[in-house]
């Protein structure tokens, strides 16, 4: 699937603080019957929405685009249902100091930016945005920066990585590129390799 | 310098390779299911493409699927929608199909060894994080999203970043009673649930070889709740052995076994970490908390979180405890349970359903405690009924189910209630995990069904 190309997103943040948080957590999965990409947002953080407490739903977070939570983001399962429904909600860019490596790829091919900063500077963010929930932040794809007030943090993104999601590309149609290579690889594989068709029983 | 399993089987399937970008990797076999692939086979429609190789893939009903009247319509539409619309797109893009009823049907991760298509040396992909467990092979496998789904369905391709290694070794006799499922609780409890973030893990030792081919199974499968892409164990002869006579073992076992034979760890290779557990001391392991990193000995007892100096784990463990309605210093033995889940892609398999049914035969399931048996396939389930289990189970006071995921995820009716709390021999203890509002403790085959028996966490050691 094509996706939108990302450059650099401006919005406002929501701090999440908790570590760990799952994929279950993330998107039950009851949650996760429907076969479309679009209409999960119902189940994002279902457990914890319900709560007038949780971030979510206090009114100062309302229109936050940008989601900083604890390490360990998205551990579990493979489920991109967790990446839709975080994409399907608003949000554009998720911070934090580690993401569960499944989770992370889900992201990025998803055109969700998933930005890797040390813990340090998560807490700093959270403390800005707890005292001005309408603190703008900029996260910029072309200089691989997170920007707000007089901060400037780099992050680190593989090169080829970053030039996927700034043009928006099409990662199978990046693959039928190399079809060549594939069908001579293909041609060399063993006999023994396993097949399953036709079906043996 | 040698070159570890991993790399080796790595660069056997590097299709293509180029500076500064991902390894294009071929894939050898991709198992497919009803929750991670609809949206796949949609995106291939859009963009009028087609299933490179059929012939490479194969799908099963597991995820959302019943376990009691499975040849009845399923009840819920939302659930009959997505099952009809995996049986569509494997009619419409000739996908071989394992449906409900259907002798080969059950857990994908339970279907691949026992047709003989889980083989040593291979790539294997699925939608679904526990694909791990066909590393026990001697095989790269791991779980993808549904946009990589489809890209390996266009493809038979995936550009993958080469992962790092870690050796963690096993090494020592496990003591009666200690399995499996207690070595890898015991791993994670100590490298945590991001250690293996970014590595390919091989578990090796002595304690890792003499498990059975379904013990190295479970081992892993729970590679990924140690945050580790895949886990895999060298094949060997009982590797070959168990392959022999399957359905889909090599019809040239002899070239294939040739190949299968250089697959170890050469002498002189280097991980980039190694870890080391003493299996002669390990103990029946259970999880106390919402992570499956949060797990002790049985003997044990609830920790204090005052006592935990990281003040991340402190306040994860704070909130565990909360969740799970524990105190902190409570033995874990006096924990009782309201339903015991036998099952999974973890612990789902005949050698489970026999150690259990060892433990419980004659005997009688605790007052107001349920018991699920969902057998891991239904070639499973026959086996277990050929052998009398069913009846063991079933005299015992225990449910008997037919094969899928069932409570382990909770996602079709097999769900534990607000404030309910399970024994349960699957992978994760995530809040809501089993069901909304339900408590999960990790325990192995053995340690659930002496805690069905005396109705408090329990191992046989302890009836």
């Amino acid at each position: 699937m094509a996706m939108e190309k990302f450059i650099k997103h401006t919005g406002t943040a929501i701090p999440l603080r908790r570590s760990n948080v799952d994929t279950d957590q993330i998107i039950p999965a009851v949650y996760l019957k429907r076969v479309t990409r679009s209409g999960f947002e119902d189940g994002l953080f279902a457990a914890w929405r319900n709560d007038p407490e949780f971030v979510l739903n206090q009114p100062q977070y309302k229109s936050g685009t940008i989601l900083v939570a604890g390490p360990e983001f998205g551990t579990g399962s493979s489920r991109e249902h967790a990446v839709w429904a975080l994409q399907n909600y608003g949000f554009k860019v998720v911070i934090s100091s580690r993401f569960a490596d499944i989770f992370r790829g889900n992201s990025l091919k998803g055109g969700l930016l998933t930005v890797i900063l040390p813990q340090e500077a998560v807490e700093a963010i959270w403390t800005t945005i707890e005292n001005d929930p309408a603190t703008s932040i900029t996260v910029d794809l072309e200089t691989r920066t997170v920007s707000y007030g007089s901060t400037t943090i780099a992050f680190e993104l593989d090169d080829y990585t970053r030039w996927r999601l700034m043009e928006g590309l099409d990662d199978i149609g990046l693959t039928l590129k190399h079809t060549d290579a594939i069908d001579s690889f293909e041609a060399k594989r063993p006999a023994y390799k396993p097949k399953t068709l036709p079906i043996r029983i | 310098m040698g070159k570890t399993l991993a790399e080796k089987i790595w660069e056997d399937h590097v299709v293509r390779s180029a500076d500064g970008e991902p390894d294009l990797l071929y894939i050898d076999l991709q198992l497919v299911h009803e929750v991670t692939s609809a949206q796949a086979f949609d995106g291939l429609r859009l963009a009028g493409r087609k299933v490179r190789r059929p012939d490479l893939t194969i799908a099963t009903e597991d995820h959302n699927t019943p376990t009691l009247d499975i040849l009845k319509p399923i009840a819920d539409p939302v659930s009959k929608l997505q099952i009809d619309t995996l049986r569509n797109n494997a009619k419409e893009f000739g996908i071989r199909i394992h449906s409900l009823g259907d002798a080969d049907q059950g857990v994908v991760h339970v279907v691949g060894p026992q047709l003989g298509i889980t083989q040593p040396g291979m790539t294997i992909v699925c939608g679904d994080s526990h694909t791990s467990t066909h590393g026990a092979f001697g095989a790269i496998a791991f779980g993808i999203g549904t946009s990589e789904v489809e890209h390996v369905l266009a493809t038979q391709t995936l550009p993958s970043s080469r992962p790092k290694t870690m050796a963690i070794n096993v090494e020592g006799s496990l003591k009666p009673g200690v399995t499996a499922k207690d070595i890898i609780l015991a791993i994670i409890a100590q490298i945590g649930t991001g250690g293996g973030q970014g590595y390919i893990i091989e578990y090796r030792g002595s304690a890792i070889r003499e498990l059975s081919m379904e013990g190295r199974m479970t081992v892993c499968n729970m590679s990924i709740e140690a945050g580790a892409r895949a886990g895999l164990i060298a094949p060997d002869q009982k590797t070959f052995d168990y392959i022999k006579g399957k359905p889909h073992a090599p019809e040239d076992f002899e070239a294939a076994q040739k190949y299968w034979e250089t697959l170890f760890t050469d002498s002189d290779a280097k991980f980039d970490v190694e870890i080391t557990l003493d299996g002669n001391t390990l103990e029946p392991f259970v999880t106390w908390g919402t992570n499956p990193g949060q797990g002790l000995p049985l003997n044990a007892s609830v920790p204090n979180p005052a006592e935990i100096k990281d003040s991340e784990e402190r306040g994860a463990a704070e909130r565990a405890l909360e969740y799970m309605g524990l105190t902190a210093g409570t033995p874990l033995k006096n924990i009782a349970i309201d339903t015991v889940f036998l099952g999974s892609c973890t612990n789902g398999r005949i050698e489970d359903l026999r150690a259990a049914a060892s433990v419980i035969e004659g005997k009688k399931i605790a007052p107001k405690v349920r018991m699920l048996v969902v057998p891991g396939s239904e070639r499973v389930r026959q086996q277990a009924m050929k052998e009398g289990l069913d009846k063991v189970f079933l005299d015992f006071g225990a449910e008997w189910r037919n094969a899928g995921c069932s409570m382990c995820l909770g996602m079709n009716p097999d769900q534990l209630s607000v404030g309910e709390r399970s024994a349960s021999t699957s992978n994760r203890n995530f809040e809501g995990r089993q069901g909304k509002g339900g408590r999960t403790h990790l325990v192995s085959p053995l340690v659930a069904a002496a805690t069905a028996i005396r109705g408090t966490l329990s191992s046989p050691a302890d009836l």
